[in-house]
């Protein structure tokens, strides 16, 4: 599902903030902020640290409320972190089932798991605890958690960045083949813009506070996309670009 | 563990498993020189003669009085007295305490509303609760272990309270995310997120109980350890109040061992693996 194959449901929207505003104190964090996701979309935020692209999930998620605005969510919505999010008391598996709680048939909800397992390759493992797998195994089975059952939208708060460099590239590739298998509306947040450049069909730039959407731009091509591809490099340059590294980094 | 590496290559070095059964295996021998050594210098001391016979009885005269309290039956009567006190204190104060604790560490108000007098309670010697216990309670059971639960309660409210407070918030909102709600979430969230926590408290608060017997039972007490020391001293035994020590000592160590083992089961081995 992605912006070119969309052209029915174009118009379903999943996530709505309408000028909203909200302010820690003295600090204006956002100042009449509006965006839109569509239903099945995979939009990156990206933007300058402490810009409060973190607090855009929340608000999006319900976890903070705002000052003033208006927030519409269509559907349920689940958080991936950076890490520990999952429950180091339960196994990889009670993890997983997590996910399941809203399927009563106990027969459907195992061969769920069946197949999220088979999703994620970690079969093997489904009787460990968190703390005795990889951070880049745990963020898979934090994966298999969020798309287990019937979730509709995903929030991912840099899910990758607590990981090393080849894990983090391998989890991208794993990410797009796991929502071209169960598609989902996503917004991910990331400072990093090889994965905006990857995974995005929309990247959105956040402005310093009070933060606004500063610049956004759609990427077309297909996934999954190589760091090579033609579209992905174009699509770093922009950011870049945007962003104002480039000029900094030519002085 | 045997590694079947290609020919030609040798293994860089040697590496020692941190519980390795040979590693063990010398922890057990260092701490057994040092039982040895320990023993050792007692013996010195009195073979120096540093304090009269009377005041420090040598290790057999020790070990021959406490076969004689064992064999005539009240060590053993004795140990049985202290521990079903200190089980009846400690589980009275585990029922009551782990519900508060973890009560007092979800509601901020309530917290802070209670905290104080908490403190206050825990800084309170049970010792001084004595004149008040045999009042209240009268002689037996009921002193004691009413002093092994003002000794226990205030300190594993505590602890478990601070260990609720402090469970990171990420296990909320994912608990949100997930819909767990009000009692379910207090069972599948709060406590497991807890429960090492709990454990430590529950050991720590046991050699707090264990520590208090020995006190609350020199009154108002017809038996026990404590009151078995109590004896010694009025008679001036002081090879059976050594021998009552050991035995204090010993089982303290090998209930804390038990309880140890609490914090091997799999579902609480993250919250020590740090």
């Amino acid at each position: 599902m992605y912006a070119g194959d969309m052209k029915d449901d174009r118009f379903i929207r999943a996530l709505k903030l309408k000028n909203v505003s909200l302010h820690y104190g003295p600090v204006k964090v956002f100042e009449d902020i509006s965006l839109e996701v569509r239903q099945g979309e995979f939009v990156v935020i990206i933007g300058p640290s402490g810009c409060g692209k973190t607090t855009i999930l929340n608000l999006l998620s319900g976890h903070i409320q705002p000052d003033s605005g208006q927030i519409d969510r269509h559907g349920d919505i689940r958080t991936v972190y950076q890490k520990d999010g999952l429950f180091p008391w339960l196994t990889v598996s009670q993890n997983i089932r997590m996910g399941l709680r809203s399927i009563a048939d106990p027969q459907q909800r195992e061969s769920e798991l069946q197949s999220l397992f088979g999703l994620i390759h970690l079969e093997e493992f489904k009787d460990h605890y968190p703390h005795e797998l990889s951070g880049g195994m745990r963020q898979r089975v934090e994966l298999a958690r969020v798309l287990a059952g019937n979730s509709d939208i995903l929030l991912m708060d840099e899910p990758f960045s607590a990981l090393d460099y080849q894990t983090r590239l391998r989890m991208r590739h794993e990410l797009v083949r796991l929502l071209e298998k169960r598609p989902r509306t996503v917004v991910f947040v990331t400072h990093d813009i090889e994965e905006a450049a990857q995974l995005a069909d929309r990247v959105l730039v956040l402005s310093k506070r009070p933060a606004i959407i500063q610049w956004e731009m759609g990427i077309a091509a297909p996934k999954p996309r190589s760091l090579t591809d033609p579209e992905v490099v174009e699509a770093m340059k922009a950011v870049l670009e945007e962003l104002g590294v480039l000029r900094e980094v030519a002085v | 563990m045997a590694i079947d590496l290609p020919a030609g290559i040798t293994p860089a070095r040697k590496v020692k498993a941190r519980s390795s059964p040979a590693r063990r295996r010398g922890v057990y021998i260092w701490s057994l020189m040092v039982f040895v050594a320990v023993l050792f210098l007692w013996w010195a001391l009195c073979y120096l003669n540093v304090f009269p016979a009377y005041a420090l009885p040598t290790p057999a005269a020790v070990l021959k009085s406490s076969w004689q309290d064992l064999s005539s039956g009240t060590l053993l009567n004795d140990i049985v007295a202290s521990l079903w006190r200190v089980a009846v204190g400690f589980v009275l104060s585990a029922i009551l305490g782990i519900p508060a604790g973890l009560l007092l560490g979800q509601h901020l108000r309530a917290r802070e509303a209670f905290l104080p007098m908490l403190n206050f309670f825990r800084f309170l010697s049970p010792l001084a609760w004595i004149p008040f216990a045999i009042l209240w309670f009268h002689i037996g059971d009921k002193p004691a272990i009413f002093l092994i639960f003002m000794a226990t309660f205030f300190p594993l409210a505590l602890a478990i309270m601070s260990a609720v407070a402090t469970i990171p918030a990420i296990y909320f909102r994912v608990a949100k995310d997930y819909h767990y709600k009000s009692f379910e979430l207090l069972t599948k969230v709060t406590f497991p997120a807890v429960l090492p926590q709990v454990i430590t408290a529950l050991r720590v608060s046991y050699g707090i109980a264990w520590v208090v017997i020995v006190a609350a039972e020199m009154v108002g007490c017809q038996d026990g350890l404590g009151y078995g020391i109590w004896e010694a001293r009025n008679g001036l035994r002081l090879d059976s109040a050594a021998g009552y020590m050991i035995v204090i000592g010993l089982l303290g160590m090998g209930i804390d061992r038990f309880l140890l083992q609490f914090s091997k089961l799999p579902n609480v081995r993250w919250g020590y693996e740090r």
